[in-house]
């Protein structure tokens, strides 16, 4: 019996001193020096992949913002700023529960299920919205040109794109809020998607914030 | 291009480059657990463990040293956590609740990596680096070396000697595990995802103000959670949010690393008992299920039933644009054949079948490749199944590698099937039959049971992805979800090394004209044919009650 309890004090030890020696190896030493190595070799994508606009950080190209106007007064949610593109739906983002000394945004998804009542209405206010805020004169969008992408919740809540079809079909809406010519915008849009990689790797894109930092460089120039 | 077609394209081409490292990186792992030599900073290591490299265990010794190891990785992890709060280099976040941090500490040595905590919120540097990080290492190594300790059983003969725990735990740890995974980790990085150590920072946003965003060592964790099958995310959108999967090539690169040791394992298992074609056939029942259950995603993702998708066009809910539909179909069938469970799409919001699909990968046992290590031994005891059943219908005494296929060995194979149903439908239905835990449901119906049958499912196969609409952040599922991962981890591995033992002891039988000849086609259906009848017999009425109900309603 003691014999046993010896024995096992001897391999818990033995267990311990592994355990230590591979959080020195894989716990300090590997996240160190990859640590290092990202730092020199790529700064700024290991920093967050930063832009500026007019001078000033404007957010991460890798992840996606709202481009909302200021709450009104006993509003629970902003109102879309209609001058700027908008990305996806977020519904399944949500802010942190503990160490509340930060404001953190949760990442996440909304999880609800292909069947849910909750998810169905989400889906349908999503596409009048759509369908409203981009009909302008001249231009009448209907329920069927809006593409899935714009009325579904993201992964993260944080996608940094959209469908260049849902772009596309803000295009007559921005112009017109900035009273810039729909080509003039078209083109904007051209130049800031990006198709699939090596031609066949994801779906192609259109980065929301690069396309609205160039849309303000635009009205500068204007 | 539509994005059918490209989608096919980047199944070929993520299979083209499983392909071309199959053999050397099969090969490397074969070499790597087979060498006598040690490398000089392996020798410092073991001296600091003060174990002898060179001494032959026989299974009991090895399987305690499994269960020692992975006992001290839990205690030390639950008590990271619980002194977070006094921890320096953690963000001044507090300390982790005693059920959660259980659940965590369990979760991560078992390789599972379910995660009722958000990331984001609640682990500071000191925890994720050099707690959740380290036992994505050492998780890995420790169920490479049970399936290469399994191997040994069927190589060897006449010994009871199936291999040293402590040299295998740290050559796969130091030549596999942490050279490829900081090569990866570089490529991550170049594409965009962050590695860092400035915490929670402030950055200013296109409409004004600034937003609080965290960062992290987020790379190098990111690249070991794939490569090593663990799964837990950084964040709470896990492979979903850009910092840990940036762009559409990088979700390409990750579902490669998750899938590139499951399968080359094949390989080292044919090289290590002498016939690559034994391999072949293992293999090809791996890819067969593997390849089957993408198309039958991809083919149901793009169809998109259900009526919220249907309103929307498109199974875009819970998916990024980037990665579409078909890059998000070969991602959540490859986390769940294997036992990642790191998600770039949300698994509750596919449509019906599709999630069915998911929950089917998990109950496979998976071995379609499955983990690390367990992805191995797991098919390797369906192929003495396999071969048992074939027995019976020719009336022969069943043999495989030619070892013999006696009552010990299909007691103790039979034994290890029936562990994880009986954890997964038993916790499932206890958290169904009692008042509270059904309340963590989010979706209502059949969606709601399919949310408690995958989380126990997930914790009971070492998976961790879940439907994550469930709150398993109560004392119920912590607990529960805890208990179920930590005996679904480990007991299936004490019928593994019982097995390897006692095949180890066996004296080689020649093959004779009446043996089934395991390197051909037919076996390898045979295999695919006892896997999907097991499975399927064990979990058809828990499946039907689920998504199969949900997906027949749409």
């Amino acid at each position: 019996m003691n014999n046993s309890v010896t024995n096992t004090a001897r391999l818990l030890g033995a267990g311990l001193r592994a355990l230590l020696v591979l959080t020195l190896v894989t716990g300090v030493i590997y996240p160190l020096v990859v640590t290092g190595i990202a730092q020199a070799a790529f700064h700024d994508k290991a920093n967050g992949s930063e832009i500026k606009s007019e001078g000033k950080v404007a957010g991460s190209s890798l992840i996606g913002q709202s481009y909302d106007l200021p709450l009104k007064k006993g509003q629970q949610t902003p109102d879309a700023d209609l001058q700027w593109f908008q990305g996806r739906p977020a519904n399944g983002l949500g802010s942190n529960s503990v160490n509340t000394q930060y404001k953190l945004i949760l990442s996440g998804a909304t999880n609800l299920s292909a069947d849910s009542k909750v998810l169905i209405q989400q889906v349908k206010d999503a596409k009048a919205a759509v369908v409203k805020d981009n009909s302008v004169p001249g231009y009448t969008v209907k329920p069927s040109q809006v593409p899935a992408d714009a009325v579904t919740s993201s992964g993260s809540g944080l996608d940094p794109d959209i469908s260049p079809a849902y772009a596309e079909l803000q295009v007559h809406r921005v112009a017109a809020m900035n009273n810039l010519s729909v080509a003039q915008v078209e083109k904007l849009v051209k130049d800031h998607t990006d198709g699939r990689t090596l031609g066949f790797i994801g779906e192609p894109r259109v980065n929301v914030l690069e396309l609205n930092i160039a849309l303000k460089d635009l009205l500068a120039k204007h | 291009m539509g994005p059918v077609t490209a989608a096919v394209l980047q199944l070929a081409a993520l299979i083209g480059a499983l392909a071309l490292c199959y053999i050397p990186f099969g090969n490397y792992m074969a070499k790597v657990y087979s060498s006598d030599k040690h490398w000089r900073v392996e020798r410092w290591i073991y001296r600091g463990i003060g174990a002898d490299p060179d001494t032959e265990m026989r299974w009991p010794a090895y399987l305690r040293g499994v269960l020692a190891f992975s006992f001290v990785g839990v205690l030390f992890l639950y008590l990271l956590q619980r002194l977070q709060g006094v921890l320096p280099g953690s963000l001044g976040f507090s300390s982790v609740n005693p059920a959660q941090s259980f659940n965590t500490a369990v979760s991560f040595v078992t390789n599972t990596n379910w995660q009722s905590y958000y990331g984001e919120q609640t682990m500071g540097h000191v925890v994720q680096t050099a707690g959740l990080a380290v036992q994505n290492f050492v998780s890995a190594a420790v169920g490479i070396a049970v399936a290469v300790a399994l191997v040994r059983g069927f190589a060897r003969s006449r010994t009871g000697e199936i291999g040293n725990f402590w040299s295998d735990l740290v050559r796969g740890t130091i030549r596999i595990l942490v050279p490829f995974a900081a090569v990866a980790a570089i490529v991550l990085v170049a594409c965009g995802a962050i590695q860092n150590f400035s915490g929670i920072h402030e950055v200013g946003q296109f409409m004004g103000g600034s937003q609080q965003w965290n960062g992290g060592a987020v790379a190098s964790q990111e690249a070991i959670k794939e490569f090593g099958t663990n799964g837990g995310g950084y964040f709470n959108a896990n492979s979903a949010h850009p910092f840990e999967n940036p762009t559409p090539f990088t979700n390409l690169f990750e579902i490669f690393l998750i899938l590139l040791i499951p399968f080359a394992l094949t390989r080292t298992f044919g090289v290590m008992v002498g016939s690559v074609k034994q391999g072949y056939a293992i293999l090809a029942a791996m890819g067969a299920i593997w390849l089957g259950f993408v198309a039958l995603m991809m083919w149901t993702e793009f169809a998109h039933h259900g009526p919220a998708l249907q309103l929307a066009g498109g199974a875009y809910e819970g998916k990024e644009v980037r990665f579409g539909i078909g890059g998000s179909s070969i991602f959540a069938v490859s986390t769940t054949l294997t036992s990642t469970g790191a998600v770039d799409s949300f698994h509750s919001s596919f449509t019906g079948l599709g999630g069915g699909i998911t929950l089917l990968s998990m109950m496979l046992g998976e071995i379609a490749p499955g983990g690390t290590g367990s992805g191995l031994y797991g098919i390797l005891i369906m192929a003495v199944i396999a071969v048992f059943i074939a027995g019976l219908m020719v009336g022969r005494t069943p043999e495989y590698l030619g070892k013999k296929i006696g009552a010990r060995e299909i007691k103790l194979s039979a034994i290890y099937i029936l562990i994880t149903p009986a954890l997964a439908l038993v916790f499932a239905a206890a958290s169904m039959a009692l008042p509270t835990p059904p309340h963590s449901m989010l979706n209502s119906g059949a969606h709601g049971f399919s949310e408690v049958l995958y989380a126990f499912t997930s914790a009971a196969n070492n998976n961790g992805s879940a439907f994550a609409g469930l709150n398993a952040n109560t004392d119920w599922y912590n607990t529960m979800t805890g208990l179920a991962m930590l005996f679904g981890r480990f007991l299936p591995m004490v019928f593994v090394l019982a097995l390897a033992g006692s095949l180890a002891e066996q004296r080689p039988v020649p093959a004779t004209a009446g043996t089934l000849r395991t390197e051909k086609p037919l076996f390898t259906g045979l295999l695919v044919g006892a896997v999907l009848i097991i499975t399927g017999l064990t979990y058809f009425p828990a499946l039907a009650l689920g998504p199969l109900a949900e997906g027949l309603a749409s």
